[in-house]
């Protein structure tokens, strides 16, 4: 338990995705199995027991110490795990330590009225740290900021394979892994990816941003369609297995119970979730309503229907079809869709164009309908196989153009490892109009990349410079209409927010330009952005 | 434990605020005339050891142990006091029948707490204070008192400290993993530095450490008083690739700096009690926090008091309320003093 609690604390720290990936596999080579599957489990949200409420660890606490002195330690920690893993009273001549392995496996096997003895007899063995670790496992969620991917990346780096390679052969292992660490040892073959049901590592495309990229490319080798604006998904059928997988491979049956029903074939599809309404494709935050859950209530699936739009077919009746060319791949999908009934599977149409400048002018100014609220274009290279990973030439995305706003700068926060000395995460805003004459700036977003070195260091200097208040790790800079530093703002959509003053919330925002020479007075308003929005969300039904 | 002077707990006829008690300037002395640790400039001072909330400049007489005195004319010059009064260890000073005795406090080199004693009643001031060994400082002794004055920077159940070496092993291990990266730790620079150093030192860390100038004069100090830190070298010279794999000691305060800009990506650590806090390491935006502490944690205070077993308990600062719930409920008679003007983040 030692060192998975060592891993967890420093993972609750560090900010940087290298070192993240460091302290993960460094910990997979030196931890021994099965504690070190049990963690790759704990990480990647693959272990199931029965969680523990955090009210009976308060009332176990409790019943051990006097409430009063708990009650100030609580409210000065702010957090209950925490708190309670360093007021726990410890009696003497406590059992030896409990690994990872033998929690995991304890709890997995134990009925409902065993789970809080456990729990107390393992806090009572263990030091602070163990028993922060131990609440965090049993509560559910570890929160160290550490992605199913990131972890899966990290057993692949620690075996020197390619996290794609680890990705097929995933969802046929269970924890604590054996096999699948005992292939990536080198000690044994890979395990066999063909488990029913399987995730297929997903296919990305380079961008295509550059005029004189388009330029070497032949319009004639490539096809053309709509880059749909929701969540790529591949949703298999195999063998009576059904499930719906992000593209980093995260299992999203549980919340798509409408779209696993509707899944009456047999192979694995490569599309775009979206929530459909009538064949139109309704605003990205309709599709928000429904990510990020363990389960649905009939009222969600009924007010956000979720649909797929398909883009490639992988596997049809147990072939697999990844080798073959695009072409072929598009005909076979054609057919398959057009067998399909339901209308919660539709099809990416492709686009007619004879050259690039035709291709262009469709990316400037879309159709009237879905094609409005599309990020952009894809092209896919007619011969193209289905490659794992994001190889360079077959397939592009062409993005639209970003929208930018000139906002004011209003505070900065320090940064994280190398940029730890300088105030490098930016929030800014926009005026609004509070009363007739009368403006206000308010925070519309927060950015933290798309200036160079150089340029941070400028940034770093005004922030110094205008600092008007401090908390904590934030600075609040002078920004009012006779001054301020204004901020080119791109971002790649708007969306309505309850959870900003605003009212909207950015796609992606990042700094395009640095305006040193424009007045903060000139820098735009919430009517711009909210204009945007509608305009935005113009394109899309709903 | 040393045995008090007269019979311990003797039926008193004197009360113990005869012989000291809270005035704005600090804890008072009316019979002997004299203040221990006083925030403002006072005729006569008694310290207990050498940081600035204590040892403050301008007082008219300075008595403290002699390194405390060394570290009081590094800090402020050798003028910091009309005349500063040397007291070992053990000895004793007499004024209108008081007598102060200076024994070790364990806190930082030359730490002391001051045992006043008059008329059959034995007050210990505990200054700042903590149980576990420190290659750096004599370490604490108990004395039997009618009145023990304790600290509580860390009085509240949360504060558990780790053993030493465990946070020392952490970075270690950190810097093995990470050896593109330098490790920038951030300690105070009486006291912390040094045992941090020391720390390093004994468990087998034989590199170079790099330090800020701002603890180049205390770091000689201390080993002018015999530790031994190894070999140190100042953050100064070279390029970033130089200090790859470097561990380099630096004031809290230089983390958020520009100066710490020479280093590559560095891990920022800091040794301190608060970083038993998660969200206080957050705060600061502290990657590696090292629970490493002068003071006293929750069971050292609370193993302290009942070790002493003193008739009286008064707090003073830190976080007085919960050591002063505990002793109620562990029929500790006990008053908060509630005195201003330490501060209690430091450590």
């Amino acid at each position: 338990m030692r060192a998975f609690a060592e891993l967890l604390d420093r993972l609750s720290l560090t900010a940087s995705r290298n070192a993240k990936l460091t302290l993960v596999r460094d910990y997979l080579r030196e931890t021994p199995d099965p504690d070190r599957g049990w963690a790759l489990a704990a990480l990647t949200g693959g272990l199931a027991f029965r969680a523990a409420k955090p009210a009976f660890i308060r009332r176990a606490v409790e019943a051990r110490m006097d409430p009063v002195l708990f009650a100030w330690s609580y409210d000065y920690v702010g957090d209950l795990a925490e708190t309670v893993s360093l007021v726990w009273p410890a009696p003497p001549g406590a059992n030896r330590e409990p690994g990872l392995a033998e929690v995991v496996e304890a709890l997995r096997g134990a009925g409902r009225g065993e789970v809080q003895h456990l729990i107390e007899g393992w806090l009572d063995a263990l030091p602070p740290d163990g028993r922060w670790a131990l609440l965090k496992l049993v509560t559910g969620g570890l929160r160290v900021g550490v992605s199913a991917r990131l972890a899966k990346q990290a057993a692949a780096e620690h075996g020197g394979v390619t996290v794609e390679a680890l990705e097929e052969v995933w969802h046929g292992q269970a924890p604590p892994y054996g096999d699948l660490f005992a292939w990536l040892d080198g000690d044994a073959d890979r395990p066999t990816p063909d488990a029913a049901g399987r995730f297929r590592p997903a296919m990305l495309a380079q961008p295509l941003d550059d005029e004189a990229d388009r330029s070497r490319l032949d319009p004639a080798d490539y096809a053309a369609e709509w880059k749909w604006d929701g969540v790529r998904v591949q949703a298999v059928s195999e063998g009576g297995v059904r499930r719906l997988y992000s593209r980093t491979g995260d299992d999203l049956s549980a919340a798509f119970p409408d779209l696993i029903e509707a899944l009456e074939f047999d192979g694995a599809l490569d599309g775009e979730l979206l929530v459909l309404r009538d064949g139109r494709v309704a605003p990205f935050g309709d599709l928000q309503q429904r990510l990020n859950r363990k389960s649905v209530d009939a009222r969600l699936l009924a007010a956000f229907p979720a649909a797929i739009r398909a883009y490639d077919l992988l596997a049809e009746d147990g072939e697999d079809l990844r080798a073959l060319p695009f072409a072929e791949r598009r005909r076979r999908l054609e057919a398959f869709v057009g067998r399909l009934t339901g209308g919660r599977i539709d099809l990416s149409p492709l686009l007619a164009f004879d050259g690039w400048p035709a291709l262009a002018a469709l990316r400037a100014a879309p159709p009237p309908g879905d094609p409005q609220a599309a990020e952009g274009l894809m092209l896919k290279r007619w011969d193209s196989v289905y490659e794992a990973g994001r190889p360079k030439g077959p397939w592009f995305k062409w993005k639209r153009d970003p929208s930018v706003v000139d906002a004011v700068l209003m505070y900065a926060q320090r940064g994280h490892g190398r940029r730890s000395s300088y105030y490098s995460d930016y929030t800014f805003g926009v005026w609004r109009e509070d009363a007739p004459g009368e403006r206000s700036l308010t925070p519309v977003g927060k950015a933290y990349f798309g200036f160079t070195d150089e340029e941070l260091k400028q940034l770093d200097k005004f922030v110094r410079d205008h600092t008007v208040e401090r908390f904590g790790p934030v600075r609040a800079v002078r920004a009012d209409r006779d001054f301020g530093l204004v901020l080119e703002v791109a971002f790649e959509g708007l969306q309505r927010s309850t959870r900003h003053k605003s009212g909207l919330a950015m796609r992606f925002p990042r700094i395009s330009r640095i305006r040193w020479d424009k007045p903060a007075r000139d820098a735009d308003t919430l009517t711009t952005l909210e204009r945007m929005l509608a305009t935005m969300e113009g394109g899309r039904g709903g | 434990m040393r045995a008090p002077a007269g019979p311990p707990k003797l039926a008193r006829v004197i009360k113990p605020e005869s012989l000291l008690r809270p005035r704005p300037d600090g804890l008072y002395c009316p019979p002997g005339d004299f203040y221990i640790d006083p925030v403002r400039p006072v005729a006569r001072a008694v310290i207990t050891h050498g940081h600035a909330d204590h040892a403050r400049a301008g007082h008219g007489v300075a008595v403290a142990t002699p390194p405390t005195l060394a570290i009081m004319a590094a800090r402020y010059g050798d003028d910091f006091a009309g005349r500063a009064q040397p007291l070992a260890y053990g000895e004793t000073l007499s004024r209108d029948g008081v007598e102060v005795t200076l024994v070790p406090a364990g806190h930082v080199l030359g730490s002391a707490q001051a045992v006043v004693r008059w008329k059959g009643l034995a007050i210990v001031v505990s200054g700042d204070y903590k149980r576990r060994r420190d290659p750096t400082c004599a370490p604490f002794e108990p004395v039997a008192c009618d009145v023990f004055v304790s600290e509580a920077t860390f009085g509240l159940p949360v504060f558990r400290h780790p053993p030493d070496q465990d946070e020392i092993a952490r970075l270690l291990k950190s810097v093995a993993q990470f050896p593109e990266r330098s490790h920038l730790v951030g300690a105070y620079a009486l006291g912390k530095a040094q045992r941090v150093i020391a720390l390093l030192r004994e468990a087998g860390y034989d590199r170079p450490i790099h330090v800020h100038g701002a603890l180049e004069r205390l770091n000689g100090l201390y080993r002018a008083h015999g530790i031994d830190l190894g070999p140190l070298v100042p953050a100064m010279a070279g390029g970033k690739a130089d200090f790859a794999g470097a561990v380099i000691l630096a004031p809290p305060s230089a983390l958020a700096d520009r100066w710490s800009r020479r280093f590559p990506d560095p891990v920022d650590a800091f040794a301190s009690g608060w970083m038993r806090i998660r969200a206080r390491a957050r705060q600061r935006g502290v990657e590696l926090p090292l629970i490493i502490s002068d003071h006293a944690d929750w069971d050292e205070l609370t193993a302290t008091v009942q070790e002493i077993a003193p008739g009286e308990l008064w707090i003073t600062h830190g976080r007085e309320e919960a050591l002063e719930r505990w002793a109620a409920l562990n029929g500790v008679p006990a008053r908060a003093l509630r005195l201003v003007g330490y501060d209690d983040e430091e450590d």
